[in-house]
């Protein structure tokens, strides 16, 4: 029962944090109708200034994660409007190659700047101590805070979008954008403005994940797919969809790691019957199969799925 | 009122002018290997015809069809591994070399009409995060499934030991080489083919517009689904031929990485002209090893060229060089010499001096404590002296100033030369 406990917090904690980044790109997706390759490489950019301005210019961990982030929203702004904005004009596929692009060669930035290898960013010591533990497992406050930060921006998200007059712009802009305009406000601006919030979104949760997760120059990569998995497995373009997909998927991959069910037991249970020299059988993979070992492929077998049978996603409208 | 024949002779026919690139091609195939006869020389020759195959199988879906896919180093990896596998096999014996990149071909066919019949239901997002997500699977599975794909050591295989073909038994690069060349040339003339067929047009047709393409009568997802498995068709014998040349296959041969690569590729050579593909696969093969062997940072330079290119070049390399073709037939190409030399130039020398920054930069970091000297362009240099920096950065920015400074006259002199002179007629002089 207290495994399930602990991997009920670590499936919240990446969960929480797949959805800092999938809501960016959900709206960004909603906003100008392409997937954002390079916002996974916000958050990775996101993690290398929180280390840089926390340790190197010795602002501290709370420094970097209100400098760092405004800075990634600002590089992400003008990306949108020197960049994507550009590329518009060609259709959607060379605006995908683009943000494609432009992963590849922040990761080759990064390597440029700080190497190929993980850096030494670690979780403030204020925050480094086990907050309360469950049966033998210590809980840290560090993950604790995690959670906290997640659910404080995605309440303040909630309300921006559902409650002021910004929210409401935005929220008008998304589905009528000549109309918007028409009565005078600077849709391209919104959009912009978009972009840049959903990029300094994701840099908030590098600063923050990159101390738990580890930040190295593959980062973007390894959790960038998994992003995309989750907004198209939530409905593209939807908020709330993006929030149920994001726990799904960290519940998933947390529960599998830690549950090791072999799948020779399955088979035995079935009524196969093992055979004796492994070695010789073909099948002799799928006897030492465990579900630890399948663990990272589930979302994206999850995503397959659910683009064959229900193309719109969970919780999404439209099709495409 | 009569319509005047534009155009006597029928669309398809075969004339010289027709054949004239293929045969220009196949005797390069033939005499490149009697001028470059080195033994790495030929293996980086075998490698581009290989990424030739890839890119253009890959540019049917891309360019043709319009379907980006991130996951298509998959089929070229399936026919690797099935090759090698056959190479292993007791029948080895019996089956020439030549014809193994036929049963990858098939191997890859197979897999692609699998997996198309439900990822090519739509295009566009859904289309690319379906294919990310089998990559993804598919790269996974590599590591899984031992048997078949011999985990992460990958399998390997001795080509060596095939039925002699006409005596011959390849022990030699240059015997691999011509193999792969033979199929370099069927395949392209077959995708080319390909893309004169009907289906062919279709494809164009559903990219363009495929609303209308409907409505006239064709299933947009029967069309992308033949464009889909004849493209896995030709990655499957672009597979079966990298296992020939490598004798090995691992999981970096199918990974996302590797599906990156031939988007970069082709995307660089240009998706709108047959061609660009294979321009893109000699050019990033070159770049990767002649400037690999120069520098560390070759894949920062290739990243930043490939941005570029989208922002500012969509039709890529290949569509530069055809966009000049309008002032060639004007017979205007020399307007443009003068503003190539006055901006392009400062503009490369503006690059260079920036990308010589870039190397003092990593050097600074990656170099042991106490070297301060580099080399970089021919030239010694001390990394934590004042100069160095300041001559580099004078030269990035005076070249970037140039460069702006003259992109008005480029302009005016490429709307010049592409201007046609009407010149009237009776007009008193």
């Amino acid at each position: 029962m207290d495994l399930v406990l602990v991997n009920l917090i670590d499936g919240l904690v990446f969960g929480l944090l797949l959805f800092m980044l999938s809501s960016g790109l959900t709206l960004i997706f909603s906003m100008m109708g392409v997937l954002n390759f390079a916002h996974a490489s916000f958050y990775m950019l996101g993690a290398y200034f929180g280390y840089q301005i926390s340790t190197v210019l010795g602002l501290g961990f709370i420094g970097g994660l209100i400098v760092a982030p405004v800075i990634v929203g600002v590089a992400g702004a003008a990306i949108e409007r020197y960049g994507l904005r550009r590329v518009h004009q060609y259709g959607h596929v060379p605006e995908l190659i683009f943000t494609f692009g432009l992963a590849l060669l922040i990761q080759e930035m990064v390597k440029l700047f700080w190497g190929q290898n993980q850096i030494p960013y670690f979780e403030p010591s204020y925050l480094d101590f086990a907050l309360f533990s469950v049966g033998d497992n210590a809980i840290k406050a560090y993950k604790v805070f995690m959670i906290f930060i997640s659910l404080l921006i995605f309440g303040g998200l909630l309300y921006v979008l559902t409650k002021t007059r910004i929210g409401m712009i935005i929220q008008a802009a998304l589905s009528y954008p000549q109309t918007v305009e028409a009565l005078g406000h600077n849709v391209p601006f919104v959009f912009m403005g978009v972009f840049g919030v959903g990029s300094a979104l994701a840099g908030i949760a590098g600063v923050i994940a990159g101390p738990a997760l580890g930040t190295f120059p593959g980062m973007a990569f390894t959790l960038g797919s998994i992003v995309f998995v989750t907004i198209v497995v939530g409905g593209l373009g939807s908020l709330w969809g993006a929030l149920v997909a994001s726990l799904l998927i960290g519940w998933m991959t947390t529960f599998a790691a830690s549950y090791n069910i072999e799948m020779s037991s399955i088979l035995q249970g079935i009524g196969f019957i093992k055979p004796e020299d492994l070695s010789e059988s073909a099948f002799q993979d799928l006897w030492t199969l465990t579900l630890p070992q399948i663990g990272p492929i589930l979302p994206y077998l999850l995503m397959v799925l659910i683009l064959v049978f229900r193309p719109q996603g969970l919780l999404g409208k439209r099709e495409s | 009122m009569t319509v005047a024949p534009t155009n006597t002779r029928k669309y398809g026919t075969i004339t010289f002018g027709t054949l004239a690139p293929w045969i220009v091609c196949a005797v390069l195939l033939l005499t490149l290997p009697l001028i470059f006869g080195d033994r790495g020389e030929i293996t980086i020759m075998s490698q581009m015809a290989i990424m030739i195959v890839f890119a253009l199988a890959y540019n049917m879906l891309l360019g043709q069809g319009g379907m980006l896919s991130f996951g298509h180093a998959v089929y070229v990896g399936m026919g690797s591994f099935l090759c090698l596998h056959v190479m292993n096999s007791a029948s080895f014996s019996s089956i020439p070399v030549p014809v193994l990149p036929l049963l990858g071909g098939l191997f890859g066919l197979g897999i692609a009409m699998i997996i198309g019949s439900f990822s090519t239901r739509s295009a566009g997002t859904v289309f690319a995060m379906i294919t990310l997500g089998i990559g993804e699977l598919m790269a996974a599975c590599v590591l899984i499934i031992v048997v078949f794909f011999g985990g992460e050591e990958g399998i390997s295989s001795d080509r060596t030991e095939g039925m002699p073909f006409f005596g011959v038994e390849f022990f030699t690069h240059i015997e691999a080489f011509y193999v792969i060349a033979f199929w370099l040339l069927v395949s392209s003339v077959l995708m080319y083919l390909f893309s004169r067929t009907p289906v062919g047009r279709m494809a164009n047709a559903v990219r363009d517009n495929p609303e209308r393409a409907q409505f006239l009568g064709y299933s947009a997802r029967w069309v992308r689904y033949v464009s889909f498995s004849a493209s896995g068709f030709f990655c499957g014998i672009a597979g079966g031929l990298s296992a020939i040349l490598f004798e090995i296959a691992t999981e970096s041969d199918l990974n996302v990485g590797a599906s990156g690569i031939i988007l970069l590729i082709v995307f660089l050579g240009g998706v709108g002209v047959f061609w660009g593909p294979a321009l893109g696969a000699i050019i990033f093969i070159l770049l990767q090893t002649v400037l690999g062997l120069q520098t560390h940072l070759w894949e920062l330079y290739v990243g930043v060229i490939f941005v570029c290119m989208v922002m500012f070049f969509p039709g890529g390399i290949a569509g530069l060089i055809v966009a000049h073709g309008v002032a060639m037939s004007l017979g205007k190409l020399n307007l443009l010499i003068r503003p190539y030399l006055t901006c392009v130039l400062p503009g490369i020398m503006g690059a260079l001096g920036l990308c010589g920054l870039v190397e003092m930069i990593f050097h600074l970091r990656e170099a042991a404590t106490g070297e301060y000297e580099m080399t970089l362009f021919w030239t010694d240099l001390n990394t934590h002296n004042f100069w160095p920096w300041l001559i580099f950065g004078g030269i990035a920015l005076g070249g970037a100033l140039i460069a702006r400074n003259q992109t008005p006259v480029l302009k005016e002199a490429w709307a010049e030369a592409n201007t046609i002179e009407i010149t009237s007629v009776g007009e008193p002089t």
